[in-house]
């Protein structure tokens, strides 16, 4: 059984520019402030970020917009961070919104080896733009693919690609030193879902527990999506 | 009446629609403000878009929260007892698999044709969508909330949304301080009034087209 508890500079060796990185996080809830102190300290930048906001100014996902760290943003809502939209209105940072449903749905996609999904959210909005659009043929019992843009017909679907990252850094409320994982009342939030769809997963965790302390029927995620494992600092919450 | 009043008067009919037991979704703002207004008898859950059944508004003092149990606006909250706890996936799941009863939103600009505009005016916010359109494509009932005009008095119910939609024909009612409009698919009927509201205000202030049937209803 190999136990995967590293050094946060370990851990932070394998993020570097350019990468890929999805960082879970409601505003500022179950965002991992660890690792992302670890990446601001090692001033690594050029990122893509996915995640589904930028928490608000100054503070965690926040500190990497401040340091200018990220070239792309893939998320649903930066209007909690000003200095997000800032930077977004003066062109420093670009950013591609996704409706949060379809955000959580196009990861889980990539995590769990779909080609895509359809779903009815974005329909007859800017998010059809650009996409492909399927209509349920009731007689055939098939779908077809169509290119008006009414949305009464129907039922109608859009087609959404599935998002797959280099890195996932995740925050736990406790984590076995196999990287099973469970997490905390809402800071659960978009963890799970990128933990499945990254190539590397570290997991950050307020406790570090021994293998066989979680109850396996309380485990939300299963050690073997799970690469890395440092000890969160309650410090850098702040 | 003042702003505030306004408000609360649009909360108390909105807050009429929900039924004992239902799963509510309310949006950041005014909506919120219905929690003050259930009718006797009814309990509803709160579901929260991050991932939570059973939220119960702000702590008495916030440092006595739980930084990890926050609502859709970020803010610390607390939970009621059978609550639970789910990620995002889940939530948006239970959104747009038609678990949720309604949500209640506000509007900038909605039109006869069940059109909602909510979340971005070009050149001037780009916050972007959230859960908006997810919210709005998958609840059973949309429930817009909101004044009837803008601060210029320009009416905000339309014959066609100008900004870009958060969802197209998936608006139910719409509730203002005036009237409540159902969305239906032959166009939008005046079905109640508030008081000392007559149809003719209502056209006046109303660019939509209206069905106005026999029988009209009262918001109180």
């Amino acid at each position: 059984m190999k136990e995967k508890v590293v050094s946060i500079e370990e851990a932070v060796s394998h993020i570097h520019d350019g990468l890929t990185i999805m960082v879970p996080g409601f505003v500022n809830c179950g965002v991992p402030q660890t690792l992302i102190q670890a990446m601001l300290d090692k001033g690594v930048k050029d990122l893509n970020i996915i995640s589904n906001n930028t928490s608000v100014k100054g503070k965690g996902i926040g500190k990497l917009v401040h340091a200018e760290a990220i070239k792309h943003i893939t998320c649903s809502h930066i209007g909690n961070n000003v200095e997000t939209v800032e930077k977004v209105v003066n062109g420093e940072i670009n950013v591609t919104f996704v409706p949060q449903g379809t955000l959580c749905e196009r990861m889980r996609a990539g995590g769990a080896g779909l080609g895509g999904v359809l779903t009815p959210t974005g329909l007859g909005t800017p998010m059809q733009e650009g996409k492909q659009v399927v209509e349920w043929d009731k007689e055939k019992g098939e779908y077809k693919f169509v290119t008006d843009a009414d949305p009464k017909k129907g039922p109608r679907y859009v087609l959404e690609l599935p998002l797959h990252a280099d890195v996932a850094i995740i925050h736990a409320w406790k984590a076995d030193k196999i990287g099973n994982v469970v997490y905390h009342r809402t800071a659960r939030n978009f963890n799970p879902i990128m933990a499945t769809a990254a190539d590397l997963v570290i997991v950050e965790a307020e406790e570090i527990v021994e293998v066989g302390a979680l109850d396996p029927d309380v485990i939300v995620t299963p050690s073997c999506l799970v690469d890395m494992i440092v000890q969160a600092n309650p410090e850098d919450r702040n | 009446m003042t702003k505030q009043e306004i408000r609360n008067f649009i909360a108390k009919r909105t807050a009429k629609f929900f039924n004992d037991g239902d799963v509510i979704n309310l949006g950041i703002g005014m909506p919120t403000l219905c929690l003050d207004f259930l009718p006797e008898g009814v309990d509803i859950w709160i579901e929260s878009e991050n991932g939570v059944l059973g939220l119960a508004g702000a702590p008495e003092n916030e440092e006595d929260g739980d930084i990890d149990i926050v609502d859709a606006s970020g803010r610390v909250s607390t939970m009621r007892v059978g609550g639970c706890c789910f990620s995002s996936f889940d939530s948006f799941g239970l959104i747009r698999g038609g678990h949720v009863a309604a949500t209640v939103l506000g509007a900038y600009e909605v039109d006869q044709e069940g059109n909602l505009a909510n979340w971005m005016v070009p050149g001037k916010t780009c916050a972007g969508m959230g859960g908006a359109m997810d919210l709005v494509s998958g609840a059973k009932n949309v429930l817009i909330m909101m004044e009837h005009t803008d601060k210029y008095g320009n009416s905000k119910i339309l014959k066609k949304c100008t900004l870009p939609l958060t969802a197209a024909n998936e608006v139910d009612y719409i509730i203002t301080e005036l009237c409540v409009l159902h969305c239906t698919p032959e166009g939008l009927v005046l079905e109640e009034l508030a008081p000392d509201v007559t149809v003719e205000d209502v056209i006046a202030k109303t660019d939509a087209d209206l069905i106005i049937p026999e029988k009209i209803g009262s918001m109180v």
